[in-house]
This record gives C-alpha cells, sequence and structure tokens, in this order.
C-alpha cells in the first residue's frame, strides 16, 4: 500500500515535474512581405497557451514549459496566417518570420473609374446611400433625379432620363437585378420629364457607371443605372400615406420564421388638386391620373439563396391643351393612355466550391394610346388645312422579355472570374392613325443575345485588374460585335486610390427609328477614363477625366412622313472632366456634397447637319446639396442648387435636299433652388405604435424663370420657350408606418 | 493488487483531467479581471491574443473567444472616443469570427448576447445614418433577447443605461431614466453571483464612472 502511494506521489510530480523544469524563451521578429516590422501580430504555440503579440518594432519574446516538437503559429489582422515547426530545447530559440498580406475587402482597392456606388455595403465609404436619394432635396423622391446630382449627368427638364457625359438618354441603360428594364420611366408627354416608374424604396444598391462599365452589360454607349432589389424586410408592417397628389396604402409581411417575405402596396395619384393651386402652362382636361399596384415575395431558399419576385401594374391617363404656335387662336390637345406592367424574378445562390450563380427573367408589357388634335378656343377638334398631319392618333404595344444568367467563381483572395449570357427580346407593335382614319401598322421584333466574360485579378491589395469581354448578336441589324473592357485601380496610400478604365460600347440603332430600308450597323463609343479617389472617414473626394469617341452614330431621313435611321455616318467625341466631394465629418450633423462637370462635346447624328455641340450638352454643370439633422426639431432640413449653363438650341428643317439650321442660339444659364424638411416626430416616442413621417418639398423656391430650350412652329416662323409647367412646385405629405417604428432602438444605437 | 492499479489508474486519470481544467481556470483567472482595467491599444490586444491562445487551445471552452472578442470590442470603442471610427472596422470583423465561435459553443446565453449587442452597435458607429437599419436593429434585438435570457444579468442595465445617458432627449434619451437603470444595474450588480471564478464580472467600473457623472450633475 505504501509503495502504492509512493507510486502516485511519483506519478503526480511527473505530471507538474514539466512546470518546474526550465522555461525556453521564444523570441523573434516579425515583418511584412516588404521587409517592414509588423506590430500587433499574435504569436502561439499551438494547442498551447503560450504566445505573445509582436511590438511596435515587430519583436516579440514570451517564455513557455512547452517541449521537443511544436507549431507555432502568426496571425494578424489583413495577414496571412503562417506556421513554423520548431524544436523547443535549450535556454532561448528564435523564430523570425515574414507575414504576406491577405488580399481583403476591407483593404483592397476597389475598380472604381466611371462609377458611383450608392448602397448598404460593409464598406463606409459608398458615395451615395439609398437613403440620400429620399432626402435630397431637388430629386421628389425619384431615384434619376437624386443621380443627376452626381458629376456627369446634365439637368435636364424638358424630357426624362440620365443624359451623360454628351450622350442622349438612350445612351442609358437601367438594370434591376442585373436584367434590363425597358420602360424605366413614365410614357413621354411633350416638354415635360417624367419620373421613374419605381419606388427608390425598393432597391438597396445603387452603381451609377458613367462609363466603362463592365463586360456583364450591354447596349449602352454611355452609362449604365445598376439597382440591386432589397432582401427580406425587417418586420411586418402596414404603411399609408396622404399627400397633395394622391395616397397610398400598403401591407409588408415577413412570415415567422423570418425565412419569407411578402407584399402588396396600391397607390392613387391625381394631380387635379395640386393643379388647381399651382397653375400650369397645360390647360389639363384630364390631370395626370395614376393607379399603381405593386407586389413582391422573397423566400431564403437555403443559408446562402435567395429568390425575389417584385410585379408592378400601373394605369394612367393624362390630357391637356397648350396654345398652338401653328395656327394662333387654336390649341394643340395631347392625351396620353398608358398601361404598364413589370415582373422580375430573380435567384441567386452560393454553390459549393466558391462558385456563384444568379439568375434574372424580367417580362414587361407597355401599352401607350397617344391622342393628338387641333382644337378652336372651345375645345372642338377641328382640322386645318396644311396642318393635317397634326390630327393623329397612335397605339402601341410593347412586349419584352429579358434573361441573364451569370456564374462567378472565386479564386484565391479577392480575385475572381464570372461569365454568362443574357438575351434580350422585344416585340413592339405600333397603329399610326391618321386624320383621315387611315391605319398604318407597324412591328418590330428584334432580339440581342451575349455573352460575357470577366476576370478580376487582385495581385495585392494595392493593385487591382479587371478585364472582360462581351460578344453580342443584334437580330435586327443581323450583326455580331466583340467589345473589350478593362480597368485597373492603384491604391496610393491608405483611402486614396487611382484608377483606368477603358471599354468599348456598342448599341444597336433606336427603335424608334427602325426599321430602315438600308442594312445598319451598331453604334459605337470609346470610353478612356482616369480618375483620383480619396475616402477617408465620412469623407470623400474624386476628380475625373474623360474621352468619349463616338463612331458609327446613326444618321436619320425622312422616310413615310417619319424620321428614319438610314445610315452609320454619325460621328463624336466628348471629353471633360469632374470634381466630386462629400464631407459627413467636419459639421455634426449635417451633411453636405458639391459636384462640378465640365463638358466639351460635338456630334454629327440624327438631323443634324453638321458635328455640333448638342442642345443636350451644357458645358458647365454644377450641384451643392445640403442636409442638416437637428435633434432638438426632430427635424431634417435639406436644401439642393442646381445649375447648368446654357445649352445650345437649334431649328433643323428640310429644305426639300438637304437639312440646316433655321434658327440657333443659346438658352440662358439654369438656377435651381429646392428645399425639404422632413419632419419625423414619433421618433423617440416610447412604445409608439406608428411612425410618421411629414414631408414638405419646394420646388424652385425662388420662383426663377428656368428655359428648357425652345419649341418651333411647323413653318419655323414662331418659336416659344420650353419651361417647367410651373415655377415653384409644393409638396406636401404624411406618411406613417404601423409596427415598424424602430427609431428609438435605432438611435439609441447609433450612440 | 490488480484493483489498487485500477484504482491507480483511475485516480490518475482524473488527476490529470482535474489538472488540466485547473491549468485552464488558473490561466483565466490571472486574465479575466485585467478585462475592466486595461484601457490602452497594446493592452487590450495583448489581453485578447492572450484569451485566443487560450480558446484555441482549450477549443470546447466559449469563455476565453467571448472575452477575445469583448477585447476588441472594446478597442474598437476606445478608437470611437477619440474619433477614429474608421479604424472600427477591422476590429468589428475579428470581433466577429471570435463571437461567432463563442456562441457555436454555448447559444442562448445572456453574456453573449450582451456582447453581440455591443458588437453591433461597434459596427453602427462607423457609419450610423447608412448602417442603423441593418446593425442598430441587430443590436437592439440582441439586448432584448440578453434581459429575457437572464434578467438578473447586471451588463444588462449598464448598456441600457449608456443608451439613455448618451441619447438625446428628443429621442427618448433621458438622464433621469438613465440614472435609475444604473441604480438598477448596481443593485443587480451586488446581488450578482457569478457561475464560476471566470464567468463575466465586468463592468462595475463602468457603472462607477457613470454613477459618478450622475452625482456630477445633482
Amino acid at each position: 500500500m505504501k509503495n502504492i502511494f509512493l507510486l502516485i506521489t511519483v506519478f503526480l510530480s511527473g505530471i507538474y515535474s514539466q512546470g518546474i523544469l526550465a522555461q525556453t524563451i521564444v523570441k523573434g521578429l516579425v515583418k511584412d512581405g516588404k521587409g517592414r516590422p509588423l506590430a500587433g501580430v499574435s504569436i502561439a504555440i499551438k494547442d498551447s497557451y503560450d504566445g505573445t503579440i509582436s511590438d511596435s518594432i515587430g519583436n516579440y519574446s514570451f517564455k513557455t514549459f512547452e517541449k521537443g516538437t511544436q507549431l507555432i503559429q502568426f496571425s494578424a489582422i489583413g495577414y496571412k496566417s503562417m506556421e513554423q515547426t520548431i524544436k523547443i530545447e535549450g535556454e532561448f530559440i528564435i523564430s523570425n518570420i515574414q507575414l504576406k498580406e491577405e488580399i481583403s475587402e476591407l483593404t483592397a482597392v476597389v475598380i472604381s473609374a466611371g462609377s458611383f456606388e450608392a448602397s448598404d455595403r460593409k464598406r463606409a465609404s459608398a458615395v451615395l446611400d439609398p437613403l440620400d436619394i429620399v432626402t435630397t432635396a431637388s430629386a421628389n423622391g425619384d431615384v434619376t433625379e437624386a443621380l443627376k446630382t452626381l458629376p456627369g449627368a446634365q439637368q435636364i427638364g424638358e424630357s426624362e432620363g440620365l443624359y451623360v457625359r454628351g450622350g442622349t438618354a438612350a445612351e442609358t441603360k437601367t438594370f434591376i437585378d442585373g436584367t434590363l428594364v425597358n420602360n424605366f420611366f413614365f410614357s413621354s408627354v411633350p416638354n415635360i420629364a417624367q419620373f421613374g416608374r419605381f419606388s427608390p424604396f425598393i432597391f438597396k444598391g445603387t452603381v451609377f457607371s458613367t462609363g466603362g462599365y463592365s463586360a456583364l452589360y450591354g447596349q449602352a454607349l454611355s452609362s449604365a443605372l445598376i439597382l440591386e432589389s432589397i432582401d427580406l424586410p425587417e418586420k411586418t408592417s402596414a404603411n399609408f400615406g396622404l399627400s397633395v397628389i394622391g395616397g397610398n396604402i400598403g401591407w409588408q409581411q415577413l412570415v415567422k420564421k423570418k425565412n419569407a417575405s411578402w407584399g402588396i402596396n396600391y397607390s392613387y395619384t391625381n394631380l387635379a388638386p395640386a393643379f388647381s393651386i399651382i397653375k400650369q402652362k397645360q390647360d389639363y382636361s384630364q390631370a395626370p391620373l395614376f393607379h399603381n399596384i405593386d407586389g413582391n415575395f422573397r423566400i431564403k431558399t437555403s443559408k446562402t439563396g435567395i429568390l425575389k419576385y417584385y410585379g408592378y401594374f400601373s394605369s394612367n391617363k393624362l390630357a391637356f391643351t397648350t396654345p398652338s404656335l401653328d395656327s394662333l387662336g387654336y390649341l394643340d390637345q395631347f392625351a396620353l393612355k398608358n398601361t404598364n406592367h413589370y415582373h422580375n424574378l430573380f435567384w441567386k445562390e452560393t454553390l459549393p466550391k466558391r462558385w456563384k450563380i444568379s439568375v434574372g427573367i424580367s417580362y414587361s408589357n407597355n401599352k401607350d394610346h397617344i391622342s393628338s388634335e387641333m382644337e378652336d378656343v372651345n375645345k372642338s377638334k377641328v382640322l386645318l388645312s396644311g396642318l393635317e398631319f397634326k390630327n393623329f392618333k397612335v397605339n402601341t404595344d410593347g412586349n419584352y422579355l429579358n434573361g441573364k444568367i451569370v456564374l462567378e467563381k472565386k479564386l484565391k483572395g479577392l480575385s475572381a472570374f464570372r461569365f454568362g449570357s443574357e438575351y434580350n427580346y422585344g416585340k413592339d407593335h405600333s397603329t399610326y392613325t391618321d386624320y383621315n382614319l387611315q391605319q398604318f401598322p407597324s412591328s418590330l421584333t428584334q432580339s440581342t443575345t451575349a455573352i460575357f466574360g470577366e476576370g478580376d485579378i487582385y495581385a495585392t491589395n494595392d493593385l487591382a485588374i479587371k478585364g472582360g469581354l462581351r460578344l453580342e448578336h443584334s437580330s435586327i441589324i443581323d450583326k455580331t460585335n466583340l467589345a473589350p473592357r478593362f480597368s485597373l485601380a492603384y491604391k496610393l496610400s491608405k483611402g486614396t486610390q487611382a484608377s483606368f478604365a477603358y471599354g468599348i460600347f456598342y448599341q444597336t440603332p433606336e427603335t424608334k427609328y427602325l426599321p430602315s430600308p438600308v442594312a445598319l450597323s451598331f453604334m459605337r463609343a470609346d470610353h478612356y477614363i482616369l480618375q483620383f479617389q480619396k475616402v477617408i472617414n465620412q469623407q470623400s473626394f474624386r476628380v475625373e477625366a474623360f474621352y468619349k469617341k463616338y463612331h458609327d452614330l446613326q444618321k436619320t431621313g425622312i422616310i413615310n412622313f417619319r424620321p428614319t435611321a438610314i445610315n452609320n455616318s454619325g460621328f463624336g467625341e466628348a471629353k471633360g472632366f469632374e470634381f466630386f466631394w462629400r464631407d459627413k465629418k467636419t459639421f455634426k450633423n449635417f451633411d453636405y456634397w458639391i459636384s462640378y462637370s465640365f463638358l466639351d462635346t460635338k456630334r454629327d447624328f440624327l438631323n443634324f447637319p453638321y458635328a455640333i455641340t448638342p442642345n443636350f450638352a451644357a458645358r458647365h454643370t454644377a450641384s451643392v446639396i445640403l442636409k442638416k439633422f437637428v435633434t432638438k426639431l426632430k427635424t431634417q432640413f435639406n436644401g439642393a442648387y442646381n445649375f447648368s449653363s446654357g445649352r445650345p438650341y437649334y431649328n433643323i428643317v428640310y429644305d426639300g435636299s438637304q437639312y440646316k439650321f433655321s434658327d440657333k442660339g443659346t438658352i440662358p444659364d439654369y438656377h435651381n433652388f429646392s428645399f425639404s424638411i422632413n419632419f419625423l416626430p414619433s421618433i423617440g416616442k416610447k412604445d409608439a405604435k406608428a411612425f410618421a413621417v411629414y414631408v414638405l418639398q419646394i420646388s424652385n423656391i425662388f420662383n426663377l424663370r428656368q428655359v428648357y430650350g425652345y419649341q418651333y412652329s411647323y413653318n419655323g416662323f414662331r418659336k416659344q420657350e420650353i419651361t417647367p409647367s410651373s415655377r415653384m412646385f409644393i409638396f406636401l405629405g404624411a406618411f406613417i408606418s404601423l409596427g415598424v417604428d424602430r427609431s428609438e432602438d435605432v438611435i439609441n444605437n447609433s450612440l | 493488487m490488480k484493483k489498487m492499479f485500477l484504482l491507480l489508474a483511475v485516480v490518475s486519470i482524473s488527476l490529470h483531467g482535474f489538472s488540466q481544467n485547473e491549468k485552464y481556470v488558473k490561466a483565466m483567472e490571472q486574465l479575466v479581471p485585467a478585462v475592466d482595467t486595461t484601457h490602452s491599444v497594446q493592452g487590450l490586444l495583448d489581453l485578447s491574443a492572450a484569451f485566443e491562445r487560450i480558446a484555441n487551445a482549450e477549443k470546447t471552452q466559449w469563455l476565453p473567444f467571448y472575452y477575445a472578442a469583448l477585447c476588441q470590442v472594446n478597442l474598437g470603442n476606445m478608437y470611437y472616443v477619440q474619433g477614429q471610427a474608421d479604424k472600427m472596422d477591422p476590429l468589428m470583423d475579428k470581433a466577429e469570427s471570435l463571437l461567432n465561435k463563442a456562441t457555436a459553443l454555448e447559444n442562448n446565453n445572456s453574456e453573449i448576447y450582451c456582447l453581440t449587442k455591443m458588437y453591433n452597435s461597434g459596427r453602427m458607429m462607423v457609419d450610423p445614418m447608412s448602417r442603423y437599419m441593418s446593425y442598430g436593429i441587430a443590436a437592439a434585438d440582441a439586448l432584448a433577447k440578453a434581459k429575457s435570457l437572464n434578467p438578473e444579468n447586471p451588463r444588462v442595465y449598464l448598456l441600457e443605461g449608456q443608451d439613455k445617458y448618451y441619447t438625446p432627449e428628443q429621442y427618448g434619451g433621458s438622464k433621469s431614466e438613465a440614472k435609475q437603470l444604473f441604480e438598477e444595474a448596481k443593485k443587480k450588480f451586488e446581488s450578482f453571483k457569478p457561475a464560476d471564478s471566470i464567468a463575466p464580472t465586468w463592468g462595475m467600473g463602468q457603472l462607477n464612472y457613470f454613477l459618478s457623472l450622475q452625482k456630477g450633475q445633482e
């Protein structure tokens, strides 16, 4: 028995003897890939408590009781972890190491030339986020209006769309979840810019590329607006709103398991009451009236996958008269009825082995019924001799199907390659009915098929290269193109980077000038963009210079009384530079940005007699946006100033043999001041059931005269300014959301 | 004799096992008090690394992962106070991975949810305007969950009090309500019995700071 206790004692002392035996000091020096000492590196012996971190000059030293062959691990944020086998014996041993930088999203350079990203990503440096769009005073809650405060876009008020760096609105294409959107704006009305159809609240991310964009997108000579729809909502909620122009009601349901949601919204907009107070230039017999319904569902198909559907239906109409320029004492009447529906289904999933797939498909239908006629002062229809052509009707019916599939494989670090295919189909049918009821139907079916591949290579955290190729075939012109894209970004220092982008961009001639009696080819633009950007702690500055060369633009002539593409002999170029500065830091609760664009462009296209600066290109464009939140008043004050130097205007007439100018000049400079107030009274109210936002918005607050251009009588003898429908416009609304008052939590936690 | 050897074997195994656990507890006991008293960049990084080494060696203990993450979050908050919010994201990345490991080993723990709240608040502070909808709500949810799991956890009231204290009155902040919460926290601290010698007890230092601030105002 005694022996046994002895045995136990020996045994136990054996266990502890390790501790009594000599310790070994492990020490060394840690450097980075460039040989600079690295501080804060964690050093540990595997499966032991022993270790330390390196000091400010990269040295480390620690004691250990471990013996024999051990694995020593080195790890630090932003670096690849490394292991070394060491044999621990004697009093001390030395283990030096060099750690390689790990390429990560947080530290790597971003390929940013040509694009503004507005998203809620982790990266703190997003230029504009979705909330910015709805609080920009001059934007009236419209996505594209907000983007017009960024450099690159023109302040065009007489028609909708983004006119980017000397390009037309048709040269900008919009994509939702990867697929093309065909009628992003409400149908055009003469001399009145229309809004986008979609609420900014359905998008979580916005990338506004003013050039040099990726091979994943095509058919846009100038610009791509890439919108990403929201995922599951935070909570079930009911919403309603009431404003001077209408009301809306909606329901959004998040299922209990929080893995799926659905929602439906209806909005009614009627501008009649507002127009009865705010005098319009047009005399409306039918003030703009809109019924919009949208619905959605979103289902998490797995931990990493989501299936999203968004559907939209709109029915709207308007009719008005304006005094006719063609025959004094008579009126021009314009009436429009539009129905549109849009369906988008999108699925994305992460696959094994670092593959990702995303598939999107969208279908839309758009119907316009347009009627134009001349009326006498009593608003009775008249047929004036020589002006019979002003009485007509056009019915259009367009069906569009767009699909896209993208596969992505992540390689080492952030490097990746992706490839896929896009298919766009459109069938436009229109019937033109002339004054004596003769009908001229026409149909146009076309499709564009594309395949594309793209690679991102991150050589280090400081250098990224993106290269891509896009192959497209257009059925209507039966031509194929191959477009290379290339961009590069280099990090100069923390938060500072320089980028370059180059690409060739093709676009099929515009449908409204087709069909053509001759064989046409793609229009082409080459982009060269150089950018410098500095983003540090809530402040961003960027300057960009660009050169754009246009080839093969469509020229038009009059065939069967309508402008028709006749060849691709047009050309042009655009060059300029842009500044952007945004600061959320200097003043508390105060956010502002300033943008300036300089543009020098000339082109010969459509019916231009020769290369001229087009009427949609101002030399200088600038915006100043201010947002101030006053905590005591629970109110946000937003101001906006938009400026554009006088654009040229032209009246181009056909003299029987050629096009020539009958008049030209420069419109006055454009200034616009807008102001809005958002009052959020429910903020911070304990257990508030409803969350309310009251909005007052005043556009053109100083009631300035704004001129967008001139319109001419048919014979060219009379001209008239194109101006906004009213100078000042005032919007007042209340929006209430039930069941989602998280504002208190939200603000509590922001501190 | 055979029996004796068996006994010996059992004893030695259990002793050996115990010694391993004792080694763990001893190492932790040395480090845990430092959580409340370390306020330097190097100190917090050191401490976090020490906890992480223990965590990686032990593999099945959630506490060292929890403390390692806590040090990262505390360091992030320190940077925030110094106006260096741009330095927070890398720390929060690290905290997130540590926190995930702790959560994988121990779920439904009030202390882990308190830390999850602090982590999410830290993320949000980098860019409150664009992050409140995601991280702000996640933070509030985590704190509510922490309270429901253990209403006696004093750190829940300390965190609630801090939120109330720093929030402007217009948003539902209130110095007097904060005071009540701090006093509630104090009571909870006094009656709080940690599960063992290395369970979280931190917070008294911060609480005393807030209580002294309020004294100054009266």
